[in-house]
């Protein structure tokens, strides 16, 4: 086996300088974001009101069908396609999604587009520092806190941009995300680094590809879908207390009525979270098999396993919710938010202040 | 027809309740007051009767307040199906996560003992509340099983019902078209050449194609697809009582034993041989596999350099090991994370450390003693302590029979000396060093209470003094001897050190029953939460002009854009073989007005721009 010495030194500095970079690259891209709020700040917004006090125009909206019709003869009578009228459930609010940080704003869609431009430099950067650290290592790059945090907002990013590139309305993500990554970052390079070094021997094993790298994913995709709830709870409180008639102050009025329409939130933040819950799920299956490999029991409630059953739970739970009726809307939105505390606690909490088998944290 | 159908108006209404549980549950707390008067008949119209109905086995969401004034066996069933409710499940999910927590931050005693212990004693104030609170041993404890077998309880009491009611609706057809179709979250409709049977035939005829279970009903072809998501969901539920049985099976029936062997020793799968054993209540020890294996060598590296210097790089217990007595012998290979698998039962390697070899001689200088004597680890660089414990053989100066007793503190690689420090400073045997202090008398291992072999009892014995009268002790390099005071001997400790290595044998039937339940879960997740259940009508009817009406509707179990998009390529579809009539445009353009009129208080404006995810 490979042993300590083959720790190529030289790579590994080079994977801290591009973790850096990224950092300075997030940081160009926050500011940017910054830029297109405040410009944005300036359009006038007030749909969300129009809609709920009812002097928006009524809209039955249709959706275009996507099929391209076919050509009939050569381009005769061009037939009247069949057009799909929907209609959201009684008694859901229907408040159109608020135009996006920018609010219409070309100067504020311009730097909301650099930031944007940004931060996939960033995720390149940070990816092709996780990448030169795992071949610094020769393993991969999860042995250590350090670790797991540059992989983890590297994945959160990455989705965040596939979510982009596949046209999702997810660009109101963007600040408070490169707002944390940069958070995570600092935190990760300075308290939690550890130098590029071999694992001990529990981590040599292939489920450490499986269960280490789907657990960091479903950390990353949890963390968008709990931005999502956040912002649903938000934006949920300002749509009722419009709809209610009552003020608003004009500075949280216009943040507010930038972002998506609450159900658009809150239907995001379920996708988000009911799409990774088996892939949780299979992650604890996948670390207990290993577990059962490692230590002889493939369940023995070490801190760390009875936090990940504790997350479990706690989004089963949530799921359970939205289809309870009475626990819908901010009870199902205030379980998801909970779940994903449970989810932190276990990352960071259980690492660093209690003991188990699980000490890997390197700090 | 199927006892699904009922009167088309009631059904669009049903939809519409079925649609929002929000405003179900607040008519039912709305008129909690006359929830009693509800008729078993009646809820079960409410329940069966819609064409929204069942696209979901989920139990109908009962209020908590009313319970019934009818007497012990409606008691019985009013507490049955709270039990078995999904807000009841909620809860117990919620106090099941709730109670998993104080387990991850008291030491518990299924996990380390020693720390119960030194957390005990720490905490004396605590303790007994703790331990009145069962809470060193929460996972078992009487409140945490409640919680969960509570929660079985209403999962099988949930499970069964909903599977029956699955069944059902596959026997059954789906439910024939609401009235009014507009009601429905997505509708399209057009004015066509066809005639209304044809019309009818190409969309039963598509809507099969695109494998929907479709049956004409009336004037209208009902169909629905998704089917999966239910079969889904009701697996990961069966999944989870699978996966509890093999948990509770493996408790009960496991075995685990542990192991010290010392290089060049042998092990035989028999009780006996264990240092220590734990087992399940049902677990019978004839079942122990009757192999056998030998730790030819251990193999230890560790990290030299770096800020991870100590670190354990690599361990590999190489063994000899026979599946039955008198076997074939074959070799392998045990490290951390590849345990030895012989029939039943795997063989992990847990741990290591050193033995010194002492050869203790009396004062004639006859040995007698001459071994190795393993000394347990307490820290990451293997500093060990232990007692070697000389038993018989022994004579004093004055030929009297003594037992002798050592206590020993081992360091691989010492900090050198002056340093300060005695601990060890790398677990490898770089500058090995072995510290002693030795008593004589008696060893109090005949008083027939359990003794500790790391530790000496030396209440029955006397501390060898030097000439000044001081404690002796000694610090040893390899191949040095200490003499023993008075002519009372000596001891060598040899150039030879050896390892140990600690292992595990578990033996855990179900393992393979919790496997399969897992694969399942996972399985049933992730039909029951990437599939959409839904139906689409499509209605054919003559209007008042002569001119054929096609009205096509949708309606899934949760609001989903993927719902409308798939209507309006059925639509796309059928338009192809029921073409829009002359003067469509105008028409369907009026009629959708109408719609639009007769609904303005609750039509609806969803955006156009769909966001996919999960939900398909
Ligand atoms: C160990 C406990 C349980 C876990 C982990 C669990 C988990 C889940 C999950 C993940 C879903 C998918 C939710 C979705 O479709 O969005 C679900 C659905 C469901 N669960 Fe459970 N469940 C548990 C116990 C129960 C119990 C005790 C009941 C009975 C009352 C129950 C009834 C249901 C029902 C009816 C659904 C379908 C909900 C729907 O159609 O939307 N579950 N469960």
């Amino acid at each position: 086996m490979i042993l300590a010495a083959t720790t190529n030194e030289s790579l590994a500095h080079t994977a801290n300088v591009l973790v850096y970079s990224s950092m300075a690259v997030y940081t160009l891209a926050f500011f940017a974001h910054i830029a297109e709020w405040v410009l944005g700040s300036r359009s006038k917004v007030g749909r969300t009101a129009a809609a709920l006090t009812g002097a928006g125009a009524k809209a039955a909206a249709t959706v275009e069908v996507r099929t391209a019709e076919k050509e009939k003869g050569g381009g005769t009578a061009v037939l009247e396609r069949p057009k799909v009228i929907t209609r959201s459930a009684a008694g859901r609010r229907d408040v159109p999604d608020g135009p996006g940080a920018a609010g219409g704003s070309l100067k504020g869609d311009l730097y909301g587009r650099i930031a944007v431009s940004m931060t996939a430099l960033g995720f390149l950067l940070e990816a092709a520092g996780v990448i030169s650290r795992a071949m610094a290592v020769q393993r991969a790059p999860w042995g250590n806190m350090y670790e797991f945090s540059t992989t983890f907002s590297t994945v959160a990013v990455g989705t965040y941009l596939a979510f982009l590139l596949t046209k999702k309305n997810v660009r109101w993500i963007g600040l408070p995300l490169v707002t944390t990554v940069l958070l995570n970052l600092g935190i990760a390079t300075t308290v939690l680094y550890t130098d590029s070094d071999q694992l001990v021997p529990a981590l040599h094993s292939y489920w450490l590809w499986i269960h280490v790298s789907t657990a960091i994913f479903c950390g990353a995709v949890f963390y968008l879908g709990a931005v999502g709830t956040l912002f649903y709870l938000l934006r949920d409180v300002y749509e009722s207390k419009i709809a209610r008639g009552v003020a608003v102050g004009r500075a949280w009025s216009s943040v507010m009525e930038r972002l998506p329409a609450a159900a658009t939130l809150d239907k995001f933040s379920y996708r988000v979270n009911a799409a990774v819950f088996p892939l949780w799920t299979f992650t604890i299956i996948a670390g207990a098999i290993w577990a059962g490999d490692a230590w002889g029991r493939y369940w023995g409630w070490d801190p760390k396993e009875v936090w990940s059953f504790i997350t479990w739970v706690a989004y089963a739970c949530y799921l359970h919710a939205r289809a309870t009726a009475g626990w819908k809307g901010r009870k199902a939105a205030t379980l998801a938010l909970v779940a994903f505390g449970c989810w932190l606690f276990n990352y960071y909490g259980v690492n660093i202040f209690v003991t188990g088998k699980h000490s890997y944290a390197g700090v | 027809m199927s006892k699904t159908e009922t009167t088309p108006a009631e059904t669009a209404e049903s939809a519409e309740a079925v649609k929002n549980a929000e405003s179900a549950d607040a008519a039912a707390s709305a008129g909690s007051a006359d929830e009693t008067s509800l008729t078993p008949e009646a809820t079960e119209a409410r329940e069966l009767g819609a064409a929204g109905s069942q696209l979901s086995t989920a139990p109908r969401e009962e209020s908590a307040v009313g319970g019934p004034s009818l007497g012990p066996i409606g008691w019985i069933r009013w507490f049955w199906r709270q039990l078995t409710s999904m807000r009841v499940a909620l809860i117990l999910l919620f106090m099941l996560s709730l109670a998993a927590i104080p387990g991850s931050l008291i030491p518990q005693n299924s996990v380390d003992e020693l720390k119960v212990q030194t957390f005990q004693e720490k905490h004396g104030t605590v303790t007994p509340i703790y331990e009145k609170l069962q809470l060193f041993d929460v996972y078992s404890s009487v409140w945490f099983s409640a919680i969960y077998l509570l929660l079985f309880i209403s999962l099988i009491g949930c499970i069964v019902p909903r599977t029956w009611q699955f069944v059902g609706q596959l026997r059954g057809r789906p439910p024939a078209a609401p009235k009014r179709l507009t009601r429905l979250p997505a509708y399209t409709t057009w004015r066509t050449t066809a005639e209304p049977e044809e019309a009818r035939e190409a969309a039963l005829a598509m809507l099969k194609r695109r494998r929907f279970r479709a049956h004409t009903a009336g004037d209208a072809v009902a169909a629905e697809k998704g089917y999966l998501r239910e079969a889904g969901n009701l697996l990961f539920h069966i999944a989870l009582i699978v996966m509890l049985v093999a948990f509770a099976t493996g408790q009960l029936f496991k075995s685990e034993g542990g192991k010290l062997i010392l290089e060049g020793d042998g092990f035989s799968n028999t009780l006996t041989q264990y240092d220590d054993f734990k087992s399940g209540s049902m677990y019978d020890s004839d079942d122990l596999e009757p192999f056998s294996f030998s730790l030819d060598k251990f193999v230890g590296t560790f990290e030299r350099k770096g800020p991870q210097v100590g670190t354990a790089r690599e361990f590999e217990a190489h063994v000899s090991y026979q599946t039955e007595a008198g076997g074939k012998e074959r070799k392998a290979v045990i490290e951390v994370n590849e345990p030895l698998e012989v029939k039943g039962s795997k063989v992990y390697l847990i741990g290591h450390g050193y033995a010194p070899v002492l050869t203790v001689r009396d004062g004639k200088g006859k040995v007698v003693f001459k071994g190795a004597t393993p000394l347990l680890p307490i820290d990451n660089n293997i500093t060990s302590t232990g007692a070697i414990k000389v038993m018989d053989g022994y004579r004093d100066s004055k030929g009297k029979k003594q037992q002798l007793g050592f206590n020993a503190f081992f360091v691989p690689t010492f900090a050198g000396k002056g340093n300060g420090s005695m601990f060890s400073q790398f677990p490898e045997l770089d500058y090995p060093v072995l510290a002693l202090t030795g008593y004589v008398g008696s060893l109090g291992v005949d008083s027939g209470l359990p003794q500790n072999v790391y530790q000496l009892d030396t209440s029955k014995m006397k501390q060898f003094k030097d000439a000044d009268g001081n404690k002796l002790a000694a610090r040893l390099l390899p191949g040095e001897t200490m003499k023993l005071p008075g002519g009372a001997g000596s001891v060598t400790f040899e150039k030879d050190i050896k390892e140990w290595a600690t292992f595990t044998v578990s033996q855990q039937p179900g393992n393979g029953f919790a496997l399969a339940g897992a694969i399942g879960a996972v399985l049933g997740l992730v039909g029951s939460l990437f599939i959409q259940r839904r139906r689409i009508w499509v209605r054919a009817v003559r209007g008042a002009d002569g001119v054929t009406v096609v009205e096509m509707a949708g309606l899934g179990r949760s609001e989903s854009a993927k719902l409308p998009e798939e209507l309006g390529d059925l639509a796309l579809t059928l338009n192809a073989e029921a073409p829009t009539a002359e003067e469509a445009a105008d028409a369907a353009q009026e009629s959708q007005e109408n719609t639009d009129v007769s609904d303005t208080s609750t039509a609806a404006a969803t955006t156009g721009e769909p966001v996919e995810g999960a939900e398909k």
